[in-house]
């Protein structure tokens, strides 16, 4: 497994980069370095957090910095050096989730004129949206926003000039060459497709996020208001 | 034990130190934008470091108070009455039940941070009672409004009155009409500013406009601009990163901010300066000055120590009989 670059993100972060491209291959060696430093239970780590090809480290600069006799980044480098797994990162034991969509109409309100920009008609863009077994990069942007990759080039789509005040929660949508689920009711920009009414994010409920980094993902296209079968989609 | 909100305030919000250990779920900390600030506060009132209380934005609100609640205040200078007796900030006050407590404009800053006795004793939401507006995340996941009734816990050992008949010197907390500049580290990439634009980042003055929220500050000034535009992909962020958008006038992230974020990092203000841009109003001018990594480490330690410090003398003067 390569080694990442570190860079310092203030006093009290440490970012780990393996790369600076949206891929499959480096965004599985974020989620296994992210797994091993968080089975490591290291003292004073406040947040561990998983971006596409990087992972950054927020902890206690106090503590690490042995009240300022040390440097904290060093201090932590070193004892998380030996810790990233040194195989390539197994990829196989993902769950897989199939997540439900009502594509277009009301759910979707950008299908159609997005087909017609990608040259196909709507049932097509559809098929070629639900092809894919996507995987989870990272979840972020809002709460329980998953970043999907896996999206079939033909489909990226621009972010719209203009970004809604309002997308309905549950929104299945484009944004550049990503796809993604609005998880509530948010402000957004990208091109929205359909929609899931399974529920992604919920703070009360443990976990209170559907779906995980690293989670495999299957869209199911359903009718429109089809009542969702289960709370959590099954393999 | 509860206060009542008659009057919310211009955006008021239930806050304590923030949410850890959740970001990798795109759960942000949140919390109050001045974690010292709030600990201050809970020390004066007897409450352990992260309980909950109200961070109060340029206008305060309105409470009543249904039970003797002891409070205190501390941030930005906002004129306070507690049935329409000045009050001050930086020390604690006994409110007797019924009585009213009104928190009128700031005088000077932008936030204050308002303990009560006991702590707001609403459910956690992921481990803290933090607001985050944005994400409409938290047990009250949005700002106060009139109605609203906080309940407060019981206060394992209530401070009296005659133990509190001093304060606390606010000078080394807030920095009022504060001028100087804003310490800042190069971010990752500084480097790709092009020439004129690396120059007056650090000598042009920039305007706070009245987007900025607890999100971020958003900046308004000479534009910058990159030698070349680059893809930048998603990386984590922490509060006081400098981003640049394309519109080239810069937003500096506080503790709302999103757990990542795509745009290219010009600087990163040094920590020890952050709780000075939670007191940021609309319009003020802001200026960064270069710092180094490890006089920025140095200036942060010496201002944990002494805020560790300073709590350690309240608690045993709140224990003297």
């Amino acid at each position: 497994m390569s080694m990442p670059d570190w860079e310092p993100l203030g006093e009290s972060a440490l970012l780990l980069r393996w790369g600076q491209r949206i891929d499959a291959a480096l965004n599985a060696h974020v989620h296994a370095a992210a797994a091993a430093i968080s089975n490591a239970a290291l003292p004073a780590i406040e947040d561990i957090v998983p971006a596409y090809a990087s992972l950054l480290l927020r902890f206690d600069a106090r503590h690490w910095s042995r009240d300022g006799a040390c440097d904290a980044h060093t201090a932590l480098r070193t004892c998380i050096e030996p810790l990233l797994p040194t195989a390539a990162p197994d990829v196989q034991s993902a769950r897989t989730l199939r997540i439900p969509v009502a594509y277009g109409g009301d759910s979707g309100p950008d299908l159609d004129a997005l087909a017609r920009t990608c040259g196909m008609d709507a049932q097509t863009f559809v098929s070629r949206h639900t092809a894919p077994l996507y995987r989870v990069a990272m979840l972020g942007f809002a709460p329980g926003f998953p970043y999907l990759l896996g999206l079939d080039a033909a489909l990226y789509a621009p972010r719209r000039a203009s970004p809604r005040v309002r997308v309905p929660a549950g929104s299945v949508a484009i944004g550049g060459a990503q796809t993604g689920i609005y998880p509530s009711e948010l402000p957004g920009g990208w091109q929205l497709i359909g929609r899931t009414p399974l529920r992604l994010f919920d703070p009360t409920r443990t976990p209170p996020c559907l779906l995980r980094a690293g989670d495999r993902v299957r869209f199911v296209a359903v009718p429109a208001e089809a009542p969702a079968h289960t709370d959590r989609g099954a393999a | 034990m509860s206060v009542s909100v008659l009057a919310p305030g211009l955006s008021s919000s239930v806050q304590d130190l923030g949410r850890c250990g959740h970001a990798a779920l795109g759960v942000g900390r949140a919390g109050a934008l001045d974690g010292d600030a709030l600990r201050l506060a809970n020390a004066l009132v007897g409450n352990l470091p992260g309980a909950a209380g109200i961070e109060i934005t340029l206008t305060g609100p309105r409470l009543r108070f249904d039970a003797p609640v002891a409070f205190a205040l501390c941030g930005a200078d906002f004129e306070a009455r507690l049935d329409g007796a000045i009050v001050a900030s930086w020390r604690s006050h006994d409110a007797p039940a019924g009585s009213l407590l009104e928190l009128g404009h700031a005088r000077n800053g932008c936030r204050a941070w308002l303990a009560l006795g006991g702590g707001i004793a609403l459910p956690r939401i992921l481990d803290s009672c933090a607001t985050d507006l944005n994400a409409a995340l938290g047990p009250l996941p949005r700002v106060l409004r009139t109605g609203d009734v906080l309940p407060l816990g019981a206060l394992h050992d209530p401070p009296r009155a005659h133990r509190r008949r001093w304060s606390l010197d606010p000078r080394p907390w807030f920095a009022g009409a504060d001028v100087a500049p804003l310490r800042v580290l190069p971010g990752r990439d500084h480097a790709r500013l092009d020439a004129a634009s690396r120059s007056a980042f650090h000598t042009l003055p920039f305007r706070a406009t009245a987007t900025s929220n607890r999100v971020g500050v958003r900046l308004d000034g000479t534009p910058l601009r990159l030698e070349q535009a680059f893809e930048c992909v998603s990386e984590p962020l922490v509060p006081g990163v400098v981003q640049l958008p394309p519109s080239g006038q810069p937003i500096i992230l506080l503790g709302e901010h999103p757990v990542s974020g795509g745009y290219p990092l010009i600087g990163q203000v040094a920590a020890v300066d952050l709780p000075r841009l939670a007191q940021v109003r609309p319009g003020t001018a802001l200026r960064f000055a270069p710092i180094d990594a490890a006089t920025a480490a140095a200036l942060l330690h010496a201002r944990r120590r002494a805020r560790d410090q300073l709590e350690a003398q309240i608690r045993a003067r709140l224990e003297q009989v």
